[in-house]
């Protein structure tokens, strides 16, 4: 036995020295929750169901996987990039090229289809090898491990659409609104930032340069916008601040505690809402009448 | 007496043919599957297009009486059952990764204790014999804790997850079975293997024993392709209707889209990794014993339990590719989970050990010069081939994007270093882990001519080492320029760049070990080899490739099992436990090391259990018999 002592140290040191390493040398990222079907009712303005659209198009639609700049696997969708216009913009273009063989018959049904049947239409260099771009490795998003409901594809449509600047022609949902206490509330939108972190009661938890006081259960928010763009492979600062707004446990900050904040925002909170946060939170020394026109009424 | 040693030996033959017959008649069943996995009963009627048709009369069958194919049903937290104080996850994480580690080590061991025993058999040298006969006694006690993990598993599994089994008996019901009929087979050869070894030795009766282990082989070949289809399938399902409920024809689930690179991953892995386990227990008797002459056969033993790990080793990143592939190629999202989404860190990690794997592996062929007579003549190359290897392992652990502090983003001014960014991406890291397995290949060689002097006039005597040499750098040149030019393309067609890299090292790997061969045939020794005389670090080279294997096969199942992500069975019946989360890296870093503790813990007891037998039994007259291995001393 006296003989074993010194390998069994040795491996023991070894096997620590690894998980050491795993535990303190790499950065904490915290796995997504497993998605949930977003319920939803007529009862929703546009710009929350656009949110919504955002919410999934970033998490359970699993879309940034492939629709990124980083791996840039596929088309960039949001943005203008070196694929063209947003995706909103050139769906309309896209059922007018020679090669498309899809049925539809406007930019709305193109994004539709897309999400369907993502063969119906393949971008030049980014179908499957070998297919002469005639396959495209994209899943259809209405079955398999995404499975995403029709109501939830047109939400991500309606984002895409918001994204783009065009008409949101996605109609909104039709359906049981859920029971009410009869108390109908007056839905009122923040008009800056200030506002903003007032409306959503983050002074509570944060502290950030327009807030007069705040408390210390979450980080600061006039310094994580520093490191945002770095927190994640594949998001940027700006998404990587939506997404820990929407799902603030998707990456839980060292040091602080996870399901502390409200993980609802995406229903309650309007796109314009959320981009004045991201701003505020990536430029916390701008003022708030510095803050970018509301996108409401697009 | 004689007489009825011939009839025990006919019978014994019979009786062997007859189970032989019935084994491979399985084998061949399960080659033909077509016919015996047709499940009649519940697929009513042939179609070509078989998808709704097949799945429909489960649906309109009107007699229940009938069983009828399941499709998996949508759970709820409180579907699955809950053992106070167990954590289901867990439990079946630690048993399924115990039982993986035995099951790994006795599926390769009678492998190359099989290819051993062949060798004492064409060279007539009876210390190949002995050797392998004792790598079959390491590994006996293995198939017991192999067994009982596998008997625990399945009945945690049963016992906490009795939907997921239900729905997994629906589709692979009848594999099951085999499955476990394939154990007697096992268990009928691996018995007469082990224990009838030295009397058919004597017997001269070797033919027949290495018949016998070929059939170990055989079954445990069938039992690992068996259970792989169970792992296959739960990550990229296949011979399914659309509500997910099997359509009846069992090979069409056995043979998805992952399952050929997963059984070549795993069988090439598994004899990398049984070769480190036994190495390692050889490395234990040399620091052990304090006979020269054990001390000897132990470190000629550890030699070639290592040759072995060496030969698992350089085609297993070829095999890893290949599997990452058809991942990809079976699913994207599935393909970008694993390299590029919660789970990329992990490559990084992997990077680390790998580079633990190959530096432990070149330290220890370079110790070895120091027991060749004639070594010395390639000690010089040791410090390059060592600078190559660390330039080439920091190059692949380098991160593309790096955590940093505020201040160190306003410092690069960006989230990629301006000069180590470039090392990030897989340009750098497939040229780098090319040149890895360059190097090591050039440190085995080295050592492999160490004792050795080309004799002749011959063109490969008088050039071979030039050509070697000539062959290693238009590879390197290749490999490096390809590396640099998939810089400058799109990442599509980047991808495609690592092909003819791999290819480059392929060609040198079977070049230059052709060119030993044509080259030191007729060889003369220059010295021998002094067994048993090397460096206790040395030794301790061994352990580090042990445990390093070990805690990376933990981890690559974690990722493995991880990419489903929240699916029992992926897109087709999603885990709605409570444990349905992903666990974060630090979480399975520390459930691995745990899971190897337990494992070390049982490889002493499997270690000791031969050892243990030996204390009585030996046998003086019969070590004198063999003859020695040129020692240190």
């Amino acid at each position: 036995m006296r003989d074993l002592f010194p390998i069994l140290i040795f491996s023991l040191l070894v096997m620590f020295g690894y998980a050491g390493f795993v535990t303190f040398g790499i950065p904490l990222i915290v796995p997504a929750p497993p998605p949930v079907e977003e319920k939803l009712s007529g009862d929703i303005t546009m710009e929350q169901y656009v949110a919504i659209g955002d919410k999934i198009f970033h998490g359970k639609g699993t879309c940034t996987l492939c629709h990124n700049t980083t791996g840039h696997r596929a088309p960039i969708l949001e943005m203008a990039s070196s694929d063209g216009e947003p995706v909103g913009v050139r769906a309309a273009e896209r059922i007018k090229d020679p090669r498309y063989q899809g049925e539809a018959m406007n930019g709305e049904e193109y994004l539709h289809e897309s999400l369907v049947d993502p063969s119906a239409f393949v971008v030049a260099g980014y179908g499957k090898t070998g297919t002469n771009d005639t396959v495209s490795p994209m899943p259809s998003v209405n079955k398999g491990a995404i499975g995403l409901s029709d109501v939830e594809m047109g939400a991500v449509i309606a984002y895409l659409q918001s994204a783009a600047g065009v008409d949101i022609t996605v109609a909104l949902p039709t359906g049981e609104a859920p029971a009410d206490d009869g108390e109908e509330e007056e839905v009122t939108v923040a008009a800056n930032a200030q506002e903003a972190f007032d409306k959503f009661g983050c002074s509570a938890c944060h502290m950030h340069p327009l807030i007069d006081e705040g408390g210390d259960i979450g980080p600061d928010l006039g310094k994580v916008g520093a490191t945002a763009g770095s927190r994640v492979i594949g998001l940027t600062a700006e998404q990587f601040i939506a997404q820990s707004i929407i799902k603030p446990n998707a990456v839980i900050a060292e040091g602080f505690d996870a399901d502390t904040m409200p993980d609802d925002f995406a229903e309650s909170m309007t796109v314009s809402e959320l981009n004045m946060l991201v701003d505020a939170v990536l430029h916390p020394d701008k003022k708030p009448d510095q803050e970018p026109d509301s996108t409401e009424g697009e | 007496m004689l007489g009825k040693k011939k009839i025990k030996t006919s019978l014994f033959r019979a009786v062997f043919v007859l189970l032989a017959f019935f084994l491979f008649a399985n084998v061949a069943s399960v080659g033909s599957v077509a016919k015996f996995f047709d499940h009649k009963a519940y697929a009513q009627e042939e179609s070509a297009d078989g998808g709704e048709e097949a799945a429909a009369p489960a649906e309109e069958a009107v007699d229940d009486n009938v069983w009828k194919p399941i499709a998996p049903p949508v759970l709820e937290a409180k579907d699955y059952p809950v053992i106070s104080g167990v954590n289901s996850r867990i439990a079946v994480w630690i048993v399924a990764q115990l039982h993986l580690f035995f099951g790994a080590f006795v599926l390769a061991v009678p492998i190359f204790v099989w290819v051993i025993e062949l060798i004492g058999v064409m060279t007539k040298d009876p210390r190949y014999d002995h050797m392998a006969h004792e790598f079959m006694k390491v590994a006996m006690t293995g198939f017991s804790l192999s067994a009982s993990f596998g008997g625990l598993l399945t009945m945690l599994l049963i016992v906490l997850y009795p939907q997921f089994m239900e729905y997994m008996v629906s589709v692979f019901g009848k594999v099951m079975i085999i499955y476990a009929l394939m154990f007697f087979a096992e268990s009928f050869f691996v018995y007469t293997y082990y224990y009838g070894w030295d009397r058919m030795t004597a017997g001269g009766n070797k033919k027949l024993h290495l018949f016998l282990g070929l059939g170990v082989n055989a079954a445990g070949l069938v039992i690992m392709l068996l259970a792989n289809s169970w792992t296959a399938f739960m990550m990229a399902p296949a011979g399914l209707g659309d509500n997910g409920a099997f359509l009846g024809d069992t090979w069409a689930a056995i043979a998805g889209p992952l399952w050929g690179p997963l059984n070549l991953h795993r069988f090439i892995a598994n004899i990398a990794y049984g070769g480190s386990i036994t190495a390692a227990y050889a490395a234990y008797k040399v620091l052990t014993t304090k006979d020269a002459r054990e001390k000897a056969h132990y470190d000629w033993m550890g030699y070639t339990s290592f040759f072995v790990t060496m030969a698992g080793l350089l085609p297993l990143p070829f095999a890893g590719y290949w599997l990452t592939k058809e991942i990809y190629g079976y699913s994207q999202q599935m393909g970008i989970t694993l390299m590029g989404g919660v789970f990329a860190w992990l490559f990084i990690i992997q990077a680390v050990l790998i580079g633990a794997l190959f530096l432990s592996s070149n330290y220890y062929l370079w110790c070895s010069l120091g027991r060749t007579n004639g070594g010395d003549r390639y000690s010089f190359m040791i410090a390059p081939i060592g600078t190559v290897i660390l330039i080439a392992f920091l190059m692949w652990f380098t991160p593309h994007t790096l955590i940093m502090s505020a201040g160190e983003l306003a410092q690069i001014g960006d989230a990629h270093h301006p000069v180590l960014g470039f090392f990030g991406v897989m340009a750098a890291k497939n040229t780098a882990v090319n040149i890895l397995l360059l190097a090591t290949f050039c440190s085995f060689q080295i050592f492999s001519r160490a004792n050795k002097k080309a004799v002749g006039d011959g063109f490969w005597q008088k050039n071979g080492t030039a050509v070697q040499t000539g062959l290693y750098i238009a590879a390197a040149t290749n490999i490096i320029a390809l590396g640099v030019y998939s810089y400058f393309i799109p990442a599509a067609v980047r991808i495609g760049l690592s092909v003819p890299q791999v290819c480059t090292t392929l060609v040198v790997l079977v070049g230059g070990t052709i060119i030993d061969v044509l080259m030191f045939k007729g060889s003369r020794e220059v010295g021998e080899m002094k067994w048993g005389n090397m460096p206790v670090r040395s030794q301790y080279a061994l352990f580090l490739l042990a445990v390093s294997f070990t805690w990376l096969m933990g981890l690559m199942g974690y990722v493995r099992s991880g990419i489903r992500q929240h699916w029992h069975v992926y897109t087709v019946f999603r885990d709605n436990s409570v444990n349905a989360f992903t666990p974060t890296l630090p979480f399975a870093a520390n459930m691995v090391t745990l899971i190897v503790i337990i494992f070390v813990a049982l490889v002493l007891f499997m270690f000791w259990m031969p050892i243990l037998a030996s204390k009585k039994k030996k046998d003086p007259a019969a070590l004198e018999e063999e003859p020695a291995l040129e020692t240190g001393n």
